[in-house]
């Protein structure tokens, strides 16, 4: 008794240390969390990327601007001419509401920083957070040491990083976090048993909601774990607590959220929750009917219920499919239908299609953005089946369904991120345990002052086994209070069992200093990959491009160059139409109505932006007219090279029309099944409005009209237009507006053609007779 | 020096006398002449115009000093072409400055003839009129001929097919026909610009008198016009008669009779035609302005910056018309109004107080979006109106909604009976024992 007490006191000693070691451990990460991301603003400037944060932060500003409620019944007219678009209740205000926050913070404290300095550096903050939430997640799982190296990896996964380098305010960037934070509540509700942590996790869940439409992934995952204990006998009552009131209470206020409101209970994304719901109170019932009835009654019993409870599922079952079955789309929305059908959206959603990141992914994308995590992975799981627990099976289960989803889209890659991370984590983690452990065995002589000895993570390792079976105890000991003594020795054996099979697992030193340098090795060669990453591919604002050339760096500032155009030369009242992916931009940039923009709501809108686009130059003159449009805006990359340009995306706007409008018909548009602007180009792209807002006057450039993108000389080389006017081109091209011509202040006389020819003749015979004196 | 001051002094009452906005009429007329005798040949035209107060000038077409601008400033309102032969004008004018001119909100008289030059045909297309393509032709009629000492060959034809509009020629009857003798000219029936102000009877046709007809002439009966008038969509006026000598004193002053017709008329209407229809060219009638267009929720006075759905509006613009010398109430029973996103959700017809405003009210439509309320009112010899004004119409704010709805008292029985029901289980359950 007196040498465990003893003992403790050492481990005591050693779990303080550990504990401020792991602090500043976890400080530091989050460090690197914040600064690895700042790439982009060292390497470019403190600018919004990209497209979607530029609607977050013009909303942002709008918040700050006019406080909560306006913004909840913001209805704005400047996109979606002339529809508009209740903004309050079409987006998630969980990425706004946040940076407002912030801002609203930092300016009653007295620092004045601007909204976007706030909203550039909120996703770094958050992928510090996130990389702390995934240190609790994983010591759930499977202790500190895990906790910590799941942390650094994901604190630097490249997937992440994409989506959360400083200026890119996107949903994603909090969504992260409160993804991993939900799911750490979840599984620490599910270790301890208490109401306290189920209601922090409802909270968790609903700012969840509030950021990002992935919450739907929270909402099925919890369902299949808590259906999988089920279904392997892991049922108890911390299962329960863990899952009905997220369920009552997150259902609930989901629901609070205007984007969502009543789809909480009507669409079939949050069906699997309910059936699971109702499932837990049949299967807590069992239970309870089992530990109050004699065995022979029980049977009875079970031949009663499930009589009766097979039928009335089975009518329940009827009801939920005839009530999802009259819905067209099944009751699913494109988006979740393009999850489960990977070919739903290419085949029948044109605009979903579109979007390149709800392509499935390649697989160097995978080593890209994961990198040597896809490696560790598999070790992981390993690791999570001994012992598999509650919370090992989840990270299981969460794994497994998010390299399905990772599969089918690239975006949720990002769902993938941290699964990876703390499955890697695990591996990682376990296998310095097992390696440093081996080396300890053999060598008694630095057993005694391990603790200052090899790496932080040998350090850490053995404190936080103890600590997590320890924190175990309490938990057991706290639940065990009320009924039963009886777990509380079966907890103890394991326990020493385990100390005797530790020993047994020794491998033999050299194997295990070499994998320890090999695993270094690994790691480093991450950590080389991600900074890299950060640094070069995933900085890019999009904004602002450049490129390197024999003669130095070029920078193409061609986008702001034109939105700066647009918010100086015309009116403010003056709309512009363009393909919808820079309507965000415009409005934020140019401060212009646009028609169509990158929330893609009314796909009729889209279809017609499309068919304007893909017709003659009247046709498209009188739809843009109809729409009010002043100014048409068209990238062009054909002469830098510039390859995301609107040739490139013309078929989806081909595609997109042709789905409303049939007279627009995509095999006009195709030479040989592909979209061609060179001299075997059809003739109805050579006439179309984009083939020549895109090509005008582009022959001047060069003499040959040669198309960088498509390595090409284009078509038609020489043309006028009747209806449109140039206004604006950039520096290089990259953006050109184009005027609608006023209709004519006077119609010609029908005869004109033929009487130019007599005309002419007469004309010129006239011409010869005056001349000829001279 | 001191005299080209004083000529720039002299010049600028005339600068503020001339064509604006706030007072339409023309000041400042140019007239080309092929040939200085016009000018006392057409003197009865003329002198109508000078006794109403225009400034005309008078240059040869060929003259090289003549210019239409300077320094960017248009230097007449309006411009007279009676010069049916000339191929080239002097100074800067050409056909595209005269366009141009047009172009700029001024008005146009052009006077062809048979013979007439290129230069004159190309004007006219460019307005929507085509002459007869053959240049020697002239309006033939064989019974609605103007009756005269000699036979001829039928081509002083006496028309009094006028178009049917007060406003564009005023709203005394011409009661004798107008003598027409020139070239025919056509028009697109879909242009919706030009108007046949004076066209031919159903049996004239456009060949040249002096030879044979040897195919069916290309223009016949009452597509042919001999007088038309365009007004363009910046409402500028254009007026293309096919006959130079319709303006002359002779045919002011000559008795008419038509064929068939025993009335014989002691003065052709062309006078009063003339009259009538320059007042109308030059903007001294038909002109329209709407002003003040304004609108506000009922029982408010100030204009919102947006309207919710449902809410009461009223609406108000008003017009005014231009007797020549100010402006006057304009007067009518269908002008209208449209509530518009894409296409009209309201339309309604307004009423007016008599003195130029006119008014209405009404709910907003029960869509929420970027309306605009659009007067369009297009009539016939009027100056188009077209005005639109942008206002966004949103949905309800989240406090806006009705709180409590009497149908749904049973579910909020039920969530409360639900509540007590649990907390009293719960009492009993924990303290039964």
């Amino acid at each position: 008794m007196a040498a465990s007490d003893a003992q403790n006191g050492v481990f005591s000693v050693r779990h303080a240390f550990g504990n401020v070691l792991a602090f500043f451990i976890l400080l530091l990460i989050g460090v690197l969390a914040f600064s690895i991301r700042l790439f982009s603003v060292i390497k470019y400037e403190s600018v919004i990327h990209e497209f979607d944060p530029y609607f977050n932060y013009r909303v942002t500003q709008f918040l700050t601007k006019n406080g909560i409620y306006d913004f909840w019944n913001w209805f704005d007219d400047r996109t979606w001419y002339p529809l508009g678009r209740v903004i309050g209740g079409t987006v998630y205000p969980g990425l706004t509401l946040t940076a407002g926050t912030l801002w609203w913070i930092l300016n009653s404290l007295n620092i004045p920083l601007s909204v976007e300095t706030v909203c550039v550096f909120t996703a770094p903050i958050f992928s510090a957070f996130a990389s702390w939430a995934t240190y609790l997640l994983t010591k759930e799982v499977k202790g500190a040491g895990a906790g910590l190296t799941a942390a650094i990896l994901l604190a630097m996964v490249p997937s992440y990083i994409s989506r959360s380098v400083a200026g890119s305010y996107d949903n994603e960037a909090v969504a992260i976090f409160a993804l991993i934070f939900t799911f750490y509540l979840y599984i620490k509700t599910l270790n301890t048993g208490s109401l306290f942590y189920a209601t922090l996790n409802s909270i968790a869940y609903f700012y969840m909601v509030c950021s990002w439409g992935g919450y739907t992934f929270i909402i099925n995952l919890i369902p299949m774990h808590v259906l999988l204990c089920i279904v392997t006998g892991r049922y108890s009552s911390r299962l329960y607590i863990a899952y009905a009131p997220l369920v009552v209470l997150g259902t609930l206020l989901a629901s609070l959220v205007p984007v969502v409101g009543f789809n909480a209970v009507m669409t079939s994304e949050h069906f699997a929750s309910f059936l699971v719901f109702i499932i837990i109170h049949v299967v807590a019932l069992v239970y309870y009917i089992k530990g109050s009835l004699s065995p022979k009654m029980f049977k009875v019993a079970v031949a009663l219920v499930v009589s009766v409870g097979v039928a009335v599922c089975f009518a329940m079952v009827a009801v939920l499919i005839a009530l999802v079955a009259s819905s067209p789309t099944k009751g699913w929305s494109g988006r979740s239908l393009s999850l489960l059908d990977p070919t739903y959206a290419s085949k029948y959603i044109p605009i979903i299609a579109s979007v390149s990141e709800h392509q499935p992914p390649t697989w160097p994308s995978y080593f890209m953005d994961i990198n040597v995590l896809a490696f560790l992975v598999p070790a992981g799981i390993i690791a999570c089946f001994s012992p598999l627990s509650d919370a090992s099976s989840f990270v299981v289960l969460y794994i497994v369904t998010s390299v399905y989803f990772s599969g089918v889209m690239v975006r949720l890659m990002l769902v993938l991120a941290p699964a990876a991370c703390i499955l890697s984590g695990i591996a990682l983690s376990q296998a310095f345990d097992v390696f440093t452990r081996s080396i300890k065995f053999q060598l008694p002589s630095l057993s005694d002052n391990s603790q200052a000895g090899e790496g932080s993570s040998e350090n850490v390792v053995p404190n936080d086994s103890v600590k997590a079976d320890k924190t175990e105890d309490t938990s057991k000991e706290r639940t065990s209070k009320k009924s039963k003594k009886k777990e509380k020795e079966p907890v103890e054996k394991p326990l020493s069992k385990s100390q005797i099979k530790k020993r047994l697992l020794v491998l033999p030193l050299e194997t295990s200093v070499i994998a320890i340098i090999l695993l270094v090795l690994l790691g480093a060669f991450y950590v080389v990959h991600s900074v890299w990453a950060a640094a070069e591919a995933y900085s890019a604002p999009s904004i602002v491009l450049t490129s390197h050339s024999h003669d130095g760096l070029h920078v193409f500032d061609d986008f702001r160059e034109a939105y700066a155009w647009l918010s100086h030369n015309t009116e403010v009242d003056d709309k512009v139409a363009s393909w919808w992916d820079y309507g965000y931009q415009t409005t934020a940039m140019a401060n212009r109505t646009v028609i169509v923009d990158n929330n893609t709501w009314n796909n009729t809108h889209i279809a017609t932006v499309g068919t304007a686009m893909s017709s003659p130059e009247k046709a498209a003159w009188e739809i843009f007219q109809s729409l009010d449009v002043k100014y048409v805006l068209v990238v062009f990359g054909g002469l830098v090279g510039y390859p995301s340009d609107d040739i490139n995306k013309f078929l989806w706007m081909v595609r997109i029309g042709g789905g409303v409008f049939p007279h627009i018909k995509e095999p006009d548009y195709l030479r040989d099944g592909q979209y061609r602007i060179d001299s075997m180009a059809t003739p109805t792209m050579l006439n179309c409005l984009m083939y020549k807002l895109s090509y005008y006057r582009f022959v001047e450039t060069d003499g040959k009209a040669f198309d960088r993108v498509r390595r090409t000389e284009i078509g038609k080389k020489h043309f006028k237009l009747t209806h449109f006017e140039e206004v604006f081109t950039t520096h290089h091209w990259m953006v050109r507006i184009y005027k609608l011509k006023s209709p004519k202040n006077r119609i010609r006389g029908k005869t004109k053609k033929s009487k130019s020819k007599t005309s002419s003749k007469t004309a010129s015979k006239r011409n010869e007779l005056k001349r000829n004196p001279f | 020096m001191s005299k080209l001051i004083f000529v720039f002094l002299a010049f600028i009452p005339l600068l503020c006398t001339s064509f604006s906005p706030e007072r339409p009429s023309d000041r400042r007329v140019l007239v080309l002449l092929d040939d200085f005798a016009v000018k006392s040949s057409h003197s009865l035209f003329f002198n109508s115009l000078k006794s109403r107060g225009f400034d005309l000038h008078f240059h040869l077409a060929d003259d090289p000093k003549i210019a239409l601008q300077r320094y960017g400033q248009y230097l007449y309102d309006a411009l007279i072409l009676f010069s049916p032969t000339i191929e080239r004008f002097g100074g800067s004018v050409d056909a595209a400055a005269i366009l141009d001119f047009v172009d700029s909100g001024h008005d146009l008289i052009v006077a062809a003839d048979s013979n007439a030059s290129d230069l004159i045909r190309e004007i006219a297309v460019e307005c929507g009129v085509d002459f007869d393509e053959d240049p020697a032709s002239m309006v033939v009629d064989h019974s609605g001929y103007a009756v005269s000492a000699t036979e001829g060959d039928h081509t002083l034809i006496a028309s009094d097919d006028f178009i049917k509009s007060d406003v564009i020629l005023g709203s005394k009857k011409i009661e004798a026909p107008v003598l027409f003798q020139g070239i025919g000219h056509s028009l697109n029936p879909t242009n919706s610009l030009v108007l046949k102000a004076l066209s031919a009877s159903p049996s004239a046709f456009s060949a040249n008198p002096k030879s044979k007809l040897t195919s069916p002439p290309s223009l016949t009966g009452s597509s042919i016009s001999f007088v038309s008038v365009i007004q363009a969509r910046n409402n500028a006026r254009i007026l293309i008669s096919g006959s130079l000598s319709m303006f002359s004193n002779r045919f002011f002053r000559s008795g008419v009779q038509k064929a068939g017709s025993p009335t014989k008329h002691e003065k052709s209407g062309n006078e009063q035609f003339f009259t009538e229809l320059s007042k109308w060219v030059f903007h001294e009638r038909g002109h329209l302005k709407a002003v003040h267009m304004q609108h506000h929720k009922v029982g408010e006075a100030n204009e919102p910056a947006i309207y919710r759905i449902n809410d009461d509006l009223e609406f108000s613009v008003e017009i005014f018309e231009w007797s020549g010398t100010s402006w006057e109430p304009y007067v009518a029973d269908d002008v209208q109004v449209q509530f518009y996103m894409m296409s009209p959700y309201v339309l309604k017809t307004l009423s007016t107080n008599g003195k130029g405003r006119y008014f209405t009210s009404f709910k907003v439509p029960d869509v929420y979006g970027v309306f605009q309320f659009k007067v369009e009112y297009e009539k016939l010899g009027y100056t188009s109106l077209s005005l639109s004004k942008q206002i966004p119409v949103r949905p309800f704010r989240h406090n806006e909604y009705e709180r409590f709805i009497p149908a749904a008292y049973p579910y909020y029985g039920a969530a409360f009976s639900m509540m007590a029901g649990f907390f009293i289980f719960t009492a009993v359950h924990l303290y039964s024992k």
